[in-house]
């Protein structure tokens, strides 16, 4: 059974108090000032979104997928709206590590918030060349490992299907990554526990979940797939029953800490993540209905934490289960 | 340019033709913030179900003495018809502004460029063109003639009088024709032939001495700005156009709005929407 502190309450940056409410959290070894995030691949490097947040009041930002080399990704259409939510089918545009640590690492670097990055390969090789590269960056304190990007034919989701498959790319990276290894799951399996035993078998940090669920869209009057492969990955609070259900499931299957996302739109939302068994969330899909939505996340849970008489917002981490 | 999020209040709402409405916006508690020609907002859609997303709509005027930004939409689906339904007084919550518009020229110390095309119909300058070397032919078609509203405003501010091409199937789909005249000469075609010369906005007479234009504008349905560029590109005309790719979040980050260029897929969002036609591959 899962002691609700399970992080370490000594570390300096989990000791942040801000009107005796105390918002630090930690996975691993990484410190976060609260536990909210941005999610890969809807924030860019977060300097997008500088005009409308400040960034340093963050508790992390996930760079978007990075891999080996350039990628330029699926063809357009790459998007599709949905109720309450949208499929994408990207396919992990980037313009390669290498790109990264040249020209972003120095506009991100000064952040004075946790700047991960995901990390997207398509063999165990890849996944750990681009991790030792970015190892080297003193600034970029963790990777999150996406193992479950339903978008691109090699790799990618192939790996996070299956418990094999998710141990090899986490054993190869583990070897050379000595920093906070964060492995980001695929809903798009039949045991997510299972995925999440094996990983944290591997050495992995902490597990987030989950990434988009498969799905697709039909032109209905044109009578073909929307989006330019067919397929793509569901987001926003359409998919927030299914990705609180998992966070539930895992939180009771390891013992690392659980990064919970998918749907957040609101403080409420995440904070219902956090009571399933999360120790930190990542806003995704609604930072593009509205851009400043993690300054409001933040101060949501705070105000949630001081009306509930909480003074440290890891007392909510799975503070759901007891109850059940 | 910074970038804002304003809940600005509906001032008036007018229908210019069955199915289109012109949303005049305004802030009630301060200045609008600077906004460029060819850039755009992203509004909100509160109470429709089934829309999820916030909608991408062009700037098609601001009026700085009213303190207004002028919005048309064309609406389609179930977000555009939930704006069309807005009412005055009704708030709107909007991103703005977005993206990289039209290239402007430097502002002209004292000199006035008042050329004219001889096909169009209004007051000719015929020495103009040796004085003014820069002249704007900007092409619209359908609702893509919004930007072009503000663009020529600013044109007009900055010493210019641009030529317009208004392309439509019929004459009711031409819109804020009067506002168009009052900055520059308007050409019109319509495919059925009910205003201006029949056929497309390619077709156009004005095209025999089009080499007199120095920049190409343009908006609309896509093939017609390929048609238009490969035009341009025929007489050497430098060519800008306003691409209206499916976005998500306006901003470069999800890069779902891609446009593939030169330069491999790039945000239309960001580094658009408008593009030099020599960058794309259509």
């Amino acid at each position: 059974m899962h002691n609700t502190l399970t992080t370490s309450p000594t570390h300096p940056a989990c000791e942040e108090k801000k009107a005796n409410v105390s918002l630090g959290v930690c996975l691993g070894a990484l410190a976060l000032k609260n536990p909210v995030m941005t999610a890969s691949g809807t924030f860019g490097y977060g300097l997008e979104f500088a005009d409308f947040v400040d960034l340093n009041r963050l508790g992390g930002i996930i760079v978007k997928g990075t891999t080996l080399e350039p990628r330029e990704g699926n063809p357009y259409p790459r998007m599709a709206e949905t109720a309450h939510g949208m499929l994408n089918c990207v396919g992990l545009q980037n313009k390669g590590v290498d790109y990264f640590c040249e020209h972003i690492y120095p506009e991100v670097r000064g952040l004075n918030t946790a700047v991960l990055i995901n990390v997207s390969g398509n063999s165990p090789e890849t996944y750990a060349e681009c991790a030792r590269r970015i190892a080297e960056l003193d600034a970029i304190p963790a990777i999150e490992l996406n193992i479950s990007c339903p978008n691109v034919r090699h790799g990618g989701m192939a790996f996070g299907v299956t418990c094999e498959g998710a141990a090899s790319v986490v054993r190869a990276v583990r070897a050379v990554y000595p920093k906070t290894l964060i492995v980001k799951l695929s809903p798009n399996v039949t045991s997510i526990a299972d995925i999440a035993r094996a990983v944290e078998a591997e050495g992995a940090d902490a597990v987030s979940l989950i990434n988009t669920l498969m799905g697709m869209a039909i032109d209905a009057e044109r009578r073909r797939p929307v989006l330019s492969i067919g397929t793509g990955g569901l987001s926003g609070p359409a998919v927030k029953p299914v990705a609180l259900r998992m966070v539930w499931q895992v939180f009771d299957a390891v013992k690392i800490p659980v990064v919970g996302l998918g749907g957040i739109m609101n403080a409420t939302d995440a904070i219902e993540f956090m009571l399933a068994g999360a120790t930190a969330v990542e806003i995704g899909t609604a930072n593009f209905i509205d851009p400043a939505v993690t300054m409001k996340v933040i101060n949501g849970i705070e105000d949630y934490l001081r009306r509930h008489g909480f003074n440290d917002v890891r007392q909510l981490i799975g503070a759901a289960h007891s109850a059940s | 340019m910074k970038k804002y999020i304003l809940d600005l209040t509906i001032r008036r709402t007018t229908a210019p033709r069955p199915g289109y409405v012109l949303l005049q916006l305004t802030d009630p508690t301060a200045p609008l913030p600077p906004m460029l020609p060819g850039q755009f907002v992203e509004v909100r859609i509160d109470g429709s179900p089934s829309t999820f997303l916030r909608r991408p709509i062009s700037i098609n005027y601001v009026d700085r003495q009213a303190n207004e930004l002028w919005l048309l939409v064309h609406a389609v689906g179930d977000g555009t018809r939930t704006l069309a339904a807005l009412r005055e007084g009704d708030s709107v919550n909007v991103v703005l502004p977005l993206g990289r518009g039209f290239t402007l020229p430097k502002p002209q110390a004292g000199s006035t460029d008042t050329g004219t095309s001889p096909q169009c119909d209004s007051d000719r300058t015929a020495q103009s063109e040796k004085t003014a070397p820069q002249r704007y032919l900007l092409i619209g078609g359908g609702v893509g003639t919004a930007p072009l509203l503000y663009l020529g405003q600013t044109l007009a501010a900055l010493g210019h009088r641009p030529t317009f091409l208004l392309g439509g199937r019929t004459s009711a789909d031409l819109m804020q024709l009067e506002l168009f005249r009052a900055l520059g000469e308007v050409c019109i075609t319509t495919e059925d032939g009910s205003t201006g010369e029949r056929g497309f906005v390619t077709q156009h007479s004005l095209w025999q001495s089009a080499d007199t234009f120095s920049h190409i504008c343009t908006c609309g349905p896509k093939p017609m700005m390929a048609a238009v560029a490969r035009l341009a590109s025929e007489k050497g005309i430098d060519c800008e156009a306003s691409l209206e790719n499916m976005m998500a979040c306006g901003l470069g980050a999800c890069l779902c709005c891609v446009e593939d260029t030169v330069d491999g897929h790039v945000c239309v969002c960001k580094e658009g929407p408008v593009f030099n036609t020599n960058r794309l591959k259509w």
